[in-house]
């Protein structure tokens, strides 16, 4: 990179370097992150009005930050192409947000499987008619069988760490599958938060292919008959048997991929009052608000506790049993109609009957504090003093 | 140069897999293509030799042809989708991409994008090899993309003017009136100009053919390759017939394909002003041309 920065491991990147505060957005926060990640390629497909992180991207590539950048014809061809990039062997970064998330899934949900490493934002959007721009995260559902990881931000900060962190764990030899960070688009995305940042002469060590536990497809390796990728699968028993050991594979690598979510973000969760009658289990911009409800019952003096999930996938089933050991009621507050996140704690605990499904609001609508603490009342046995006139 | 990556330590050469050894010592890697190419055929270890494909496959045919030009094989990465030709394609001696439905064109922009990040003084070719569906149907926005973006690469169509690979449906490039799966009261518009859309959308180089002349075909397909490494994007839309879907007898495929000559498939080549440029400096030399 010709900016002459200083390359550093990502421990010391995200858990050492000295960092100062700024006030930006989440799309900047994605941007910064990348700026300081020393990604070879970004592809770009304009998503506005939900995200502008691949306008910023194209920015700091233009400022010499990225050394390949360029839009692509739609999401379908931006998402192949990043596949085919990984085939070379370089660091990829691109972001979209829900349609263009579900029109490049056909791509995404195969990069697994290929051992495609790359980062993929996204900042979540609309999908199911009547159309809209709004956030509303249930994009997030069609990702969750992909076998791709799933970090989710909670704000700018974790937008920019997660982001950064995604790079180191998608190059990880045990791991070496896709990374996407989501979050929110516009109530993360627009809006300004406090990040803590490292200076942006420091960068992460490029990206080594010859290190790759999959070789790049660039005949520096014996050109045998043999394929990098998985086998073209052929109607006959070893066929059948492949496909289903590489799959195996694939989750079990995204298992492995836990100990550096430990490892660089502090675990998959962030729990206080593990156990309390009531938990608020939240993950993205709801947490926010959980966090807030969960601060207004300590106030109050209630026995109400917070879990907020920092991955989704890898998921944290044990450690989120953990946290819910002996609670009453489990409140799971969403950005979506389907309730994902609350499917997944109910299928996560023995006692699914005591997970509230809600409050959830979609279509771009907020999540006031209020409509979780109308559920804390309720499940402690209260009256809604809120609600009440 | 990759070639040293290829070539086994002596003491270890007697373990490697025979078809290996025998690439190497015997194969078209590093070699002149006077000793190795099309001409030479039957005289060398070729890159595709066992397949899958139907009895007087004229794709495969045309599948061997386009391995046997190759100008650089040691540094060339294919890619293609789903279709019969893979079949054959995946068994070449050359890494190839089996990608999504129809993106071959998206993900050889990346590679070959990547490529010139990660190996700024090594030419490395990649071809895109698909059938008219994933070409001209499924993936035409790809397709039609990758060359208005000028990218560097050369794009292979091997036209059967059906599905053949799925059971014979009709496809953008099947005859008007054809009657095929999918068209049961027979196709009711004719094929797509996939020629003089190459040409508008900016390919440096195009060609229609039926590959009925071995050396001809090989100077097309080479002629693409060098003209992608330095100008731009390059087409060449073939006619590989599909004897089961259209009923040609084996004995009758090359008769077909020789009739399609004087016909919708005869020879038409484009090149602007610098490809023929390019064609003089690189086809007055003898030697191989190895960048």
């Amino acid at each position: 990179m010709s900016l002459n920065k200083k390359l550093v491991d990502m421990d010391y990147l995200l858990n050492e370097a000295p960092r100062e505060k700024h006030f930006i957005t989440g799309a900047q926060a994605m941007s910064e992150a990348v700026k300081r990640a020393s990604v070879d390629m970004a592809i770009a497909y304009p998503i506005t009005p939900q995200s502008e992180v691949m306008h910023l991207v194209g920015d700091i590539y233009a400022q010499g930050h990225i050394k390949e950048y360029y839009r692509a014809e739609e999401e379908l061809g931006t998402m192949s192409a990043i596949a085919g990039a990984a085939r070379a062997g370089v660091r990829l970064f691109t972001a979209t947000s829900g349609p263009g998330l579900l029109r490049g899934l056909e791509a995404i949900v195969s990069w697994p499987g290929h051992r495609v490493p790359c980062v993929l934002g996204v900042l979540t959007r609309v999908i199911n008619a009547p159309l809209s721009i709004q956030p509303d995260n249930i994009e997030m559902a069609y990702l969750m069988h992909s076998g791709i990881i799933m970090l989710h931000a909670e704000n700018q900060q974790d937008t920019f760490d997660m982001t950064l962190a995604a790079f180191a764990i998608t190059e990880k030899v045990d791991v070496y599958i896709p990374v996407s960070v989501s979050t929110e688009g516009f109530f993360v995305t627009h809006a300004k938060g406090y990040v803590e940042m490292m200076s942006e002469e420091l960068a992460f060590t490029e990206n080594d292919p010859y290190h790759a536990p999959v070789p790049a497809m660039d005949n520096e390796v014996p050109p045998a008959r043999i394929q990098r990728d998985a086998p073209v699968q052929k109607s006959n028993f070893m066929s059948y048997l492949i496909h289903s050991v590489w799959q195996q594979e694939i989750w079990d690598s995204n298992r492995r991929a836990m100990k550096y979510i430990y490892q660089y973000l502090g675990g998959p969760i962030e729990v206080q009052n593990p156990g309390s009658d009531v938990m608020l289990v939240a993950s993205g911009c709801a947490a926010a608000q959980a966090r807030e409800a969960n601060r207004y019952a300590q106030e109050e003096g209630l026995s109400v506790g917070f879990v907020k999930v920092r991955s989704i996938r890898p998921w944290p089933k044990d450690e989120i049993r953990a946290a819910l050991k002996g609670s009453k009621a489990i409140i799971v507050p969403e950005h979506n109609i389907i309730g994902w996140l609350c499917k997944e704690v109910q299928a996560s605990i023995p006692n699914s009957g005591d997970v509230i499904e809600g409050p959830r609001v979609y279509g771009g609508m907020t999540l006031p504090v209020e409509l979780i603490m109308t559920e804390i009342y309720d499940a402690l046995g209260m009256k809604s003093e809120t609600l009440q006139a | 140069m990759s070639l040293k990556y290829m070539i086994p330590a002596s003491k270890f050469k007697r373990y490697l897999p025979k078809d290996y050894v025998e690439l190497v010592d015997y194969g078209p890697f590093g070699k002149d293509y006077s000793e190795v190419g099309v001409k030479n055929m039957g005289t060398f270890k070729e890159l595709v030799e066992e397949h899958p494909m139907c009895s007087g496959c004229w794709m495969a045919y045309y599948i061997k042809i386009i391995f046997a030009a190759l100008p650089n094989p040691e540094n060339t990465v294919t890619i293609g989708t789903a279709g019969c030709g893979r079949l054959a394609i995946s068994q070449a001696a050359v890494p190839f991409v089996y990608g999504n439905y129809g993106d071959q064109n998206a993900m050889a922009s990346g590679m070959t994008r990547a490529f010139r990040l990660r190996f700024p003084d090594i030419q490395k070719d990649v071809i895109t090899i698909a059938g008219d569906g994933g070409m001209m149907d499924i993936g035409f926005s790809m397709t039609m993309h990758a060359w208005f973006r000028r990218e560097k690469f050369t794009t292979i169509m091997l036209d059967n003017e059906t599905y053949g690979n799925t059971g014979g449906q009709e496809s953008g490039m099947s005859m008007e009136g054809a009657v095929l799966k999918m068209s049961p009261k027979g196709k009711n518009f004719g094929k797509l100009p996939a020629m003089q859309l190459a040409i508008t959308a900016g390919c440096v180089y195009v060609v229609k053919m039926s590959p009925t002349n071995i050396n001809k075909s090989a100077k097309a397909i080479r002629r693409a390759i060098f003209a992608a490494r330095k100008l731009g994007p390059t087409f060449i839309h073939v006619y590989t017939s599909c004897n089961i879907e259209y009923s040609i007898p084996t004995p009758d495929v090359f008769k077909d394909a020789k009739e399609m000559e004087k016909g919708r498939f005869a020879f038409e080549e484009f090149m602007t002003p610098e490809a023929k440029e390019l064609f003089a400096i690189v086809e007055s030399k003898k030697k191989r041309e190895v960048s």
